[in-house]
């Protein structure tokens, strides 16, 4: 062992004056040794993506290092002139972002951004650059490496983005590799693909890697080592295995205790009437082309039928793309589907005119992901919960009475109405949403990733409000999620869905312990961490 | 050729445009009040009805509205637009002599607020909050609050009635016959001002723009890989920021083609241009309704065209749009 | 509230504010100061400014008191400027508040009337309704509004566009909310903001607009026009360049005060974008 390749020695960050906080970091020491990995985990707002722009010294305005050393090869990062600064980026200590579309230039080809990093650091005549491009590609394995140099990112697959980005990384041998939240905006299969790649290059060539995430599956995926984040502070470091086994410090415990375990609680007992029924429902998009020639034809949702007992939760999974939001807002006649229909108390919604669909609203409700997006900015937050009873002819005054209460219900100080929905946290705002959906006391409530946007902890605690619900209230769900431990937690029945198609359904201990479909198989093979968290 | 292919779509979708513009004014202009026998009358010192009636016979003036707007369609298919009775010559005619002038000026001006613009606007994203962005931008604000006709005015006070350095208008010197390399610095000599008057109020917007769009680009995630991958600040604005950003600009070129040629009748009066914004005054003050339909039909073209070239630009640009179909 | 204190913090956006108080107060006092027609004759034709105490702005051509016109002058500019602007910004809303909505063939008609609008100069447009509705106040007025529409409404539309797939939005409908409650209820509240902030630039260029056609003498000839003024002054130039010179300033400044304010406005709305 030849000591450290990268430490981080008391490392202190400002933030501006006006922040909520007078820090990013306090008092962050780290060190990562060659060919080992380092997670470093957290939630949000814990600092984790400040280290890595930290060593990097990529901080945005305002925000400085006020103390402490950044030691590499010998050097303090932390005071180094700008100018050796930048000889060190890319070439010395190398970074993956988290988007990689937008992390990549989009006027310019793939193989041209890579080839920069040697048009920076060494001076390569142009026919060795790209010689050296190509067989970094390859080195990545990207489908057709001489094509996708000459592609431009959108002409690439997600997948396929951060493979060109991690190859750009790679290009000069770094010895130490950062990786913020790599693969948090990729797929589960594409996500497993990407971790594998990262771990076996690491390994081959020696890298010490500081890999950011949220994520104690992907941690517990790749770390060799783990430390743990909490408001600017390392609250716990030590070896993977110990401290996924036994955490010491108590926020540690709380959030791998709020990671859902994978295997399925026992199986409750459902009705044998259905509240839903869904047959052959179709939607089809065309795009492009002129007057119906050369248009490109997507089956969003190819011919599905589900049936959702009364009291049950009907999962939906599947990747992005798969369709199961669009056969989300088909249930709800957000959007119109194409053929087929969706059965609800003797009424067809899927053919309802327009007056009478605004009706049937009161039966199912639905509830969106995006605790920011979902609530209008410009309305106080009883007002949003009172206006679905309003508009189904309550008076104010009753529908306000009705929101407080159910404020009290969700979990939210019934005092808090008068607020706007700015002024609450990301996990208070998704109750909103819960309780403007429960206001006008439906049948069926249709949940489209309604804990995806939030961190982990707060997950756990609206995943256990919406069982609590569920089981208080007797309400039907349908509970689209891309995350198979929420889904094993939450549903009793499961879908997955692959372009558009449901491949395989039945009850979630089933589908989930015994897969018989290769998609579902391939699926739950690709969960990082997959057996972390099923004895907790 | 997809690039080739979408702008052809484009330029045939703007078809449409052009009838409706044209049928629009062809309408508004029948509630004109006295038609252009009566301005040519009134020029003449008055007539009688029966000179009246026989003139508007002889113009077509006297068939029914949809009869003479079809007739009118179907003779621009043939490129014919109509006989202007002022100037005793066909419209097309006309406005083929007054073009040449306020194309120049048109290219000179666009050429000079787009070019100045970006070099602005670049310096002052790259000083964001300093003085030279305070500077800047204070510039841009005034120069967008200057109404050109006066900037003209007191461009002439200045540089040509003090300083004498410049002509206070006019397209070249008539009173010396020039050729060849003589008469094209003579025109440039003509065109400095009224270029600066027509391009002053779009150097504001392009700074503007080019500003925000700078700012904007700077904060995008690739600029942060290009930062991090060694590129100092020059070299991430050369070669990553300054391309994405020019988008919008061009964009610009295109919304702005009518408003530009809106402006130059204002600027070729200023001057005395014989350009085709001074023959669109002139038709008005004359009621030469035929020039003016004829000014509206060639305006719109040259806005179209002016369009057409920006999607190619565009496309060139941006890959994105040439495969996104 | 802290739009107002984000407003009053910027130099430029408060130095716009009082430019504009400047140029109202002028407006507003006009009758009392200069109870004459300011078109009137009112002494010796081309007295230069600061020379004769009671025509502290001189006189013109024709020996009218040029700060009776500058000040009635004002009245003229924002009356023009502010009915114009609220014509534009509501033929504006409402196309494209309906285009971005609905979609569809709905938005490819208004698009392509608004293409139409947008493809013929706009002041070559001013002119052919100048030549067919005539030049009184009201006609040149209406006319501004008219040839201005286009680019708010290609504004709201693309606010509208973003907004109506919103998950608040989509929220409405599932509650059974109607179109028009979610157009005007929901979206349109959260979609205003850059617009009314866009009203400044709209009202800049009606100025601008008005100011070109009194200039050529096509408005109104019977009310004092700072543009008309400038006109004028045209004949004179080589001597008494002042009577051009002073109300060109005069538009310059209201022009200025204006643009200061909407985007001391647009700063204060958006804090994010500041500086942008």
């Amino acid at each position: 062992m030849t000591g450290p390749v990268l430490t981080l020695d008391r490392l202190g960050v400002r933030l501006p004056p006006g922040a909520d906080r007078s820090h990013a970091l306090q008092d962050v020491s780290l060190a990562i040794q060659p060919g080992e990995i380092l997670c470093v985990v957290g939630e949000s707002g814990s600092g984790k993506s400040m280290t890595a722009n930290a060593v990097m010294r990529l901080l945005p305005v305002g925000v400085a290092i006020d103390g402490g050393r950044v030691l590499f090869e010998g050097r303090d990062l932390a005071v180094l002139p700008e100018a050796e600064m930048r000889a060190v980026r890319g070439a010395g200590v190398a970074m993956i972002f988290q988007e990689p579309m937008t992390a990549l230039n989009p006027l310019r080809t793939i193989g041209d951004q890579i080839g920069e990093m040697f048009g920076i650091h060494a001076d390569l005549p142009r026919q060795q650059v790209a010689t050296r491009v190509r067989a970094l590609l390859e080195e990545v394995r990207i489908p057709d490496p001489e094509r996708a140099a000459r592609a431009y990112p959108h002409e690439l697959s997600g997948g396929q983005r951060q493979r060109a980005m991690i190859a750009m990384a790679l290009a000069l041998d770094p010895r130490v590799l950062i990786a913020d939240e790599p693969t948090t905006a990729l797929d589960v299969t594409t996500q497993a693909q990407i971790l594998a790649l990262i771990r076996d290059l690491q390994r081959r060539k020696g890298t010490g890697v500081l890999f950011i995430t949220h994520d104690f599956g992907v941690v517990a995926e790749i770390a060799d080592r783990v430390a743990v984040m909490q408001h600017g502070r390392v609250v716990e470091e030590g070896p993977a295995a110990e401290i996924l086994q036994r955490p010491q410090h108590p926020y540690t415990r709380q959030l791998i205790a709020a990671v859902p375990p994978l295997r399925a609680p026992p199986p409750r007992p459902l009705a044998e009437d259905a509240v839903l029924t869904i047959r052959n429902l179709s939607k089809t998009y065309r795009t492009g082309g002129f007057l119906g020639r050369g248009a490109r034809v997507t089956h969003a949702v190819r011919d599905v039928s589900l049936r959702l007992p009364r009291g049950g939760t009907l999962g939906i999974v599947g990747e992005s793309g798969s369709g199961k939001s669009t056969l989300a807002r088909c249930i709800v006649r957000l959007i119109d589907p194409d053929q087929g229909s969706v059965e609800l108390g003797g009424a067809d919604l899927a053919h309802l005119s327009r007056a009478e669909m605004r009706r049937q609203t009161r039966h199912i409700q639905m509830v969106f992901q995006d605790p920011f997006g979902s609530l209008n900015p410009r309305r106080r937050a009883g007002e949003l919960v009172a206006q679905g009873p309003m508009v189904h002819g309550a008076s104010r005054a009753d529908a306000m009475a009705r929101a407080r209460a159910l404020f009290q219900l969700v979990g939210l100080d019934p005092a808090s109405v008068d607020r706007f929905p700015h002024e609450f946290s990301g996990g208070q705002r998704q109750r909103i949403g819960l309780a403007r959906a429960l206001a006008l006391e439906p049948q069926v409530l249709v949940a489209d990733e309604p804990v995806s946007a939030l961190d982990v902890s707060v997950q756990a605690q609206v995943l256990a409000l919406l069982a609590d619900l569920r089981a208080r209230l007797g309400i039907s769900m349908v509970f689209i999620t891309h995350d198979l431990r929420v889904a094993a937690q939450i549903c009793d029945l499961v879908a997955v869905m692959k372009d558009g198609e449901v491949v395989e359904e039945g009850p979630v201990a089933r589908v989930f312990g015994d897969p018989q479909h290769p998609y579902t198989r391939a699926l739950l093979d690709s969960i990082p961490g997959r057996g972390f968290g099923a004895g907790a | 050729m997809r690039i080739l292919a979408l702008a052809g779509r484009r330029l045939a979708a703007s078809i449409p445009t052009l009838f409706l513009i044209l049928v629009g004014i062809f309408l508004l202009l029948q509630f004109a009040p006295g038609d252009t026998v009566d301005a040519m009358l009134a020029q003449m010192g008055g007539g009688d009805a029966v000179t009246a009636q026989q003139l508007r016979q002889f113009y077509g003036l006297d068939l029914s509205v949809p009869a003479r707007l079809g007739q009118y369609l179907l003779r621009l298919v043939q490129l014919d637009l109509g006989f202007s009775a002022i100037y005793g010559k066909p419209v097309a005619i006309v406005i083929a002599e007054r073009l040449p002038p306020t194309l120049l000026l048109m290219t000179a001006a666009l050429s000079f607020a787009f070019f100045a613009g970006l070099v602005l606007g670049v310096l002052a994203a790259r000083r964001v909050n300093r003085w030279p962005d305070t500077l800047i931008s204070t510039l841009g604000l005034v120069f967008y609050a200057t109404p050109s006709f006066w900037f003209g005015l007191m461009a002439i006070v200045v540089f040509s009635i003090y300083l004498q350095w410049l002509p206070a208008g006019g397209f070249e010197d008539i009173t010396s016959l020039q050729t060849g390399i003589w008469r094209t610095l003579d025109i440039a000599r003509h065109l400095v001002l009224p270029t600066l008057t027509l391009g002053l109020i779009f150097l504001a917007i392009y700074l503007r723009i080019m500003r925000a769009s700078m700012l904007e680009v700077l904060n995008l995630d690739f600029v942060r890989t290009a930062r991090a991958k060694g590129l100092d600040e020059t070299r991430v604005v050369v070669r990553h920021v300054l391309r994405n950003a020019l988008l919008p600009m061009v964009t610009l070129i295109g919304l702005q083609a009518g408003t530009m040629l809106g402006g130059s009748v204002v600027v070729e009066s200023v001057f005395s241009l014989p350009g085709l914004g001074r023959l669109a005054y002139e038709s008005v003050v004359q009621r030469d309704l035929n020039t003016l339909l004829g000014i509206v039909f060639v305006s719109a073209i040259l806005v179209i065209v002016v369009n057409f070239v920006v999607d190619l630009l565009y496309a060139r640009l941006d890959p994105r749009i040439s495969a996104g179909g | 509230m802290q739009a107002v204190r984000g407003y009053f913090r910027s130099p430029p956006a408060v130095i716009g504010l009082v430019l504009l108080l400047l140029v109202i107060a002028m407006a507003a006092t006009a009758d009392w100061l200069f109870p004459r027609d300011p078109l009137s004759l009112a002494g010796r034709p081309l007295v230069w400014p600061f020379q004769n105490s009671r025509f502290w702005l001189g006189t013109d051509n024709s020996g009218r008191d040029i700060a009776a016109q500058i000040f009635h002058g004002a009245r003229i500019s924002l009356l023009i400027g502010l009915v114009a602007t609220a014509i534009a910004i509501l033929i504006g809303i409402v196309v494209g508040a309906v285009a971005g909505y609905y979609g569809g063939t709905v938005d490819t008609i208004l698009m392509r009337v608004a293409e139409a609008f947008q493809t013929l100069p706009n002041f070559l447009l001013l002119l052919v309704l100048v030549v067919v509705f005539g030049s009184t106040l009201a006609t040149v007025t209406i006319a501004i509004g008219i040839v201005s529409w286009p680019a708010p409404a290609r504004l709201t539309r693309a606010e509208f566009l973003s907004l109506r797939n919103r998950e608040f939005v989509q929220a409405g409908r599932t509650l059974g909310m109607r179109d028009i409650r979610l157009i005007f209820g929901e979206i349109l509240p959260n979609a205003l903001p850059p617009v009314i902030v866009y009203a400044s630039v709209v009202m800049a260029v009606a100025i601008l607009l008005e100011s070109a056609l009194a200039f050529l003498r096509l408005s109104d000839p019977n009310v004092a026009s700072w543009g008309n003024l400038i006109g004028l002054g045209r004949d004179v130039l080589r001597v008494q360049w002042y009577v051009s010179a002073i109300p060109g300033i005069a538009i310059l400044v209201t022009v200025l005060a204006v643009s200061l304010v909407g985007q001391g406005l647009n700063d204060a709305l958006n804090p994010r974008l500041k500086g942008r």
